[in-house]
């Protein structure tokens, strides 16, 4: 009724072959991006913004770049924290080194680097498969981290071995630093995010998506149809390593803004993310996104936003209950929906699309 | 379709409407966030902190009805020493109305140092944090009374001379540093470096990864290989207990083994068992409960049923850590009232507060906290005050006190802290000038 594809013809294999088919998704997408860029930042306060949608750019971000590895390639990675922290040291690296660069190019190029050592990492991809795999991604994780703590240089020498973030502007707007003020970083984190979605998604239905997905549904098959594994798959480790670095830069200079960097990217920050993935949805681009709001945004709801609801909730209490409630939680849906809540939203959408008359 | 978006639109508009509400600040109270950890891995030593933070502030509401007639709205903030969720518990509660913020984990710490001068409202890191931020004309909104690392260790090496009978005698000894492998258990490392070429012994470094915490098995091996004459453990949480234990079982001596003030939980030294008497740790505070501080916190606030903490174990040497710390942010916000005539204070007028801040020994017995603490006192250019600490013993059941009040070697440490603060400003472009006047002591 509300969803009614009646009268939209497509007439030709390029509106067949389109992201968004469906006019409604479209008008969605637009009002989506029209909220984001307009309404959160004139409405939301610097909480919101600083603790929930910055969060969940920066975690969406990595969640598509885990997605491209894991969900459209099947290999499994359990170093995404790691590659996540190639990409901010290396932008660290280059905004001391290059000071008049302009700090968003930075954080673009600064994905390069990750994607450089998640092509180096990948390389045992091509010999091992499934669990196998994860134990040497988590190699990568641990000797990356390691790293990170030991080479003072990747530090600047620092002290106390954290990133400092220096003031940074461009045209005029300080973007990065104390001094920039949530809007300004909301915005450009939305812009880098906005961009590299926009990328990812035409990459995925693009020649290369389509290898992936041949090599993740079964790559003997893939091999004897004429994919060539080694670029297949390590590109899909640079690519995915590329997303992981820019959201590591973003990271650290747009929402953290400097600090104990060793320590933001452990196993466990790799871990979140895989779980982000796999609630979201393995091998979905809105997947990443529901699942990077789920994960990251959901405790602070629980913590925040119920005590502010009027639900006396306090402290130590507000965080074992999150613990329990996400716990529940990621049973519940993987009981309910193992594909994760991309699925779920496609079932609701096609429901939606037959209702009232299914059939 | 339409029909779920509008659905997600309004529950969204709600959770938004629901979370920008911010509770008007009362005019009548000041406001006390507390950031503290009750939750996660380091929860064992958090819970005794905050409990002693909570209810020191407590009992100044009970008993002298808040600081200067004022009440005090203390709100906890649970960080579980994650540095994403404090810095989260930050960004809730400073548009409240503020006045200081106690990080309680040098991550956390490392990350609103930048913001408190743009915030206007002052970090007090007790003894923890970034070391160089004592320096005060370069982070005038950053306060670390009442000692940093790099004083303790200055004492650790001061406690080894006694031991040996003087600085010259320490030529050919070997002090072990077994610390976490992070920046706050490197802290040490440069003053111990320096020290060491000065007085001409060697020392070890014994890096614990902060994964391998409780796992310390082939440190302890190569420690046993090397047989240091000392052992300072620069260590937080289960690595505490966890290098007591490795001592007593690798036949390490215990009472030459010697924890910097956060190794120094009752926990800590309890796990060793009976063996573990004679574990030392630096400290700058008594244990205990026979002061009348303490005393009067379980009076006014554990018997009433205000603290959650147990009443048997109140004065435990962590918990009477909290309350020092709550003393330092009451006697700013008192002196903050005195210098600048105001009631109800902002962060503006607290950095003025902890900045003109001096206790003195009449101010401290005042406060029933004789023999609990030395005087403190931080000045326009030292945040810090580089001020004594002792050496507390574990005797079996609980902390004594186990040496006079020892200075740190301020003349080291204090040039090692202005480069330091120099080369921050200098690295971080756009580190603005210090503008603000320096507060006047009343």
């Amino acid at each position: 009724m509300f969803y009614r594809e009646a009268g939209q013809f497509k007439t030709d294999y390029a509106a067949d072959m389109a992201v968004f088919p469906i006019r409604q998704d479209r008008i969605g997408i637009a009002l989506i991006l029209l909220m984001a860029f307009v309404g959160i930042p004139m409405f939301a306060s610097d909480f919101i913004l600083n603790s929930v949608m910055i969060p969940f750019l920066v975690f969406s971000l990595a969640a598509i770049g885990l997605n491209i590895l894991t969900g459209y390639t099947g290999l499994i990675s359990l170093g995404t924290g790691a590659f996540m922290g190639v990409g901010a040291y290396a932008c660290y690296k280059m905004t001391t080194i290059f000071p008049g660069l302009n700090i968003i190019v930075c954080i673009l190029l600064s994905g390069f680097f990750a994607a450089a050592v998640g092509a180096l990492f990948g390389l045992p991809s091509l010999r091992i498969k499934g669990f196998y795999l994860a134990v040497a991604t988590l190699a990568a994780q641990f000797f990356l981290q390691w790293c990170f703590v030991r080479i003072p240089w990747l530090y600047n020498y620092n002290q106390s071995g954290a990133i400092e973030v220096a003031q940074r502007e461009v045209f005029g707007v300080i973007i990065t630093g104390a001094r920039a003020t949530p809007e300004v970083r909301y915005y450009v984190l939305l812009s880098i995010v906005v961009l590299l979605t926009w990328i990812a998604s035409n990459i995925i239905h693009g020649r290369f998506g389509r290898m992936w997905m041949a090599v993740r549904d079964m790559d003997i098959a893939a091999e004897l149809m004429g994919i060539r594994m080694l670029p297949a798959k390590l590109l899909s480790f640079a690519v995915s390593s590329y997303y992981c670095g820019v959201a590591g830069a973003c990271m650290m200079f747009l929402w953290y803004g400097g600090g104990e960097a060793n320590d933001a990217f452990s196993i466990n920050q790799s871990f979140n993310v895989l779980f982000m993935v796999i609630i979201g949805g393995l091998g979905s681009l809105i997947g990443a996104f529901f699942g990077a709001a789920f994960i990251s945004g959901f405790p602070t709801f629980l913590k925040f936003g119920v005590p502010a609801l009027g639900i006396p909730l306090g402290g130590a209490t507000a965080e074992h209950v999150t613990q329990i409630v996400v716990g529940g939680l990621i049973i519940f849906f993987l009981i309910v929906e193992p594909h994760g809540l991309a699925r779920l939203w496609q079932i609701g959408k096609q429901k939606l699309r037959t209702w009232p008359f299914p059939y | 379709m339409k029909n779920t978006k509008w659905m997600m639109g309004a529950a969204f508009g709600a959770v938004m409407a629901g979370m920008a509400i911010v509770p008007a600040a009362a005019q009548d109270s000041i406001y006390v966030p507390l950031l503290t950890y009750r939750t996660g891995a380091f929860s064992g030593s958090g819970v005794s902190i905050a409990d002693g933070m909570h209810d020191y502030l407590r009992m100044l509401n009970e008993r002298d009805g808040g600081i200067g007639g004022i009440k005090l709205n203390i709100e906890e903030c649970e960080t579980g020493y994650d540095t994403k969720k404090g810095v989260e518990c930050y960004e809730a509660t400073k548009g409240k109305g503020a006045v200081v913020y106690n990080p309680y984990s040098t991550g956390i710490t490392l990350q609103i140092i930048p913001k408190a001068g743009v915030d206007k409202i002052p970090v007090l890191s007790m003894a923890y944090g970034l070391s160089a931020s004592a320096d005060g004309s370069v982070f005038p909104w950053v306060f670390n009374p009442p000692v940093t690392y790099w004083d303790g260790a200055s004492v650790m090496i001061r406690h080894m001379a006694q031991q040996e009978g003087g600085l010259d005698k320490l030529k050919g000894k070997k002090l072990g540093l077994i610390h976490l492998d992070a920046p706050f258990g490197k802290e040490p490392i440069p003053v111990l470096e320096s020290l060491a070429k000065k007085y001409g012994f060697e020392v070890k470094l014994y890096p614990i990864a902060a994964a391998d915490m409780q796992n310390q098995g082939a440190t302890w091996l190569n420690i046993r290989r090397d047989r240091p004459d000392y052992i300072y453990n620069q260590g937080w949480g289960s690595m505490n207990p966890t290098a007591v234990k490795e001592a007593i079982k690798n036949g390490f001596p215990i009472a030459k083994l010697v924890g910097v003030w956060w190794a120094g939980g009752d926990e800590d030294a309890r796990a060793g068992g009976a063996e573990a008497k004679g574990y030392k740790s630096l400290n700058f505070h008594g244990s205990g409960a026979s002061f009348p501080v303490i005393q009067d916190i379980i009076k006014h606030v554990s018997d009433k049923g205000f603290s959650k903490f147990p009443k048997e174990r109140i004065g435990e040497n962590l918990y009477n850590r909290g309350v020092y710390n709550a003393m330092l942010i009451a006697e700013g916000i008192r002196t903050a009232q005195q210098v600048t005539g105001k009631k109800v204070i902002t962060g503006v007028e607290m950095r003025e507060g902890l900045e003109a801040m001096n206790i003195t020994a009449a101010r401290l017995k005042e406060m029933g906290m004789e023999g609990f603490a030395e005087p403190v006192r931080v000045s326009c250019t030292d945040h810090n005050g580089h001020h004594k600490v002792f050496i507390s013993e574990w005797d079996g059941t609980k902390y004594v006190k186990a040496s006079d009040w020892m200075e740190p070697l301020k003349d080291e440490v204090r040039p090692l802290i202005e480069a330091a603060a120099k080369e921050y400003a200098e690295k971080n472009a756009g580190w603005p000038k210090r503008a603000e006047a320096c507060a006047k002591a009343s």
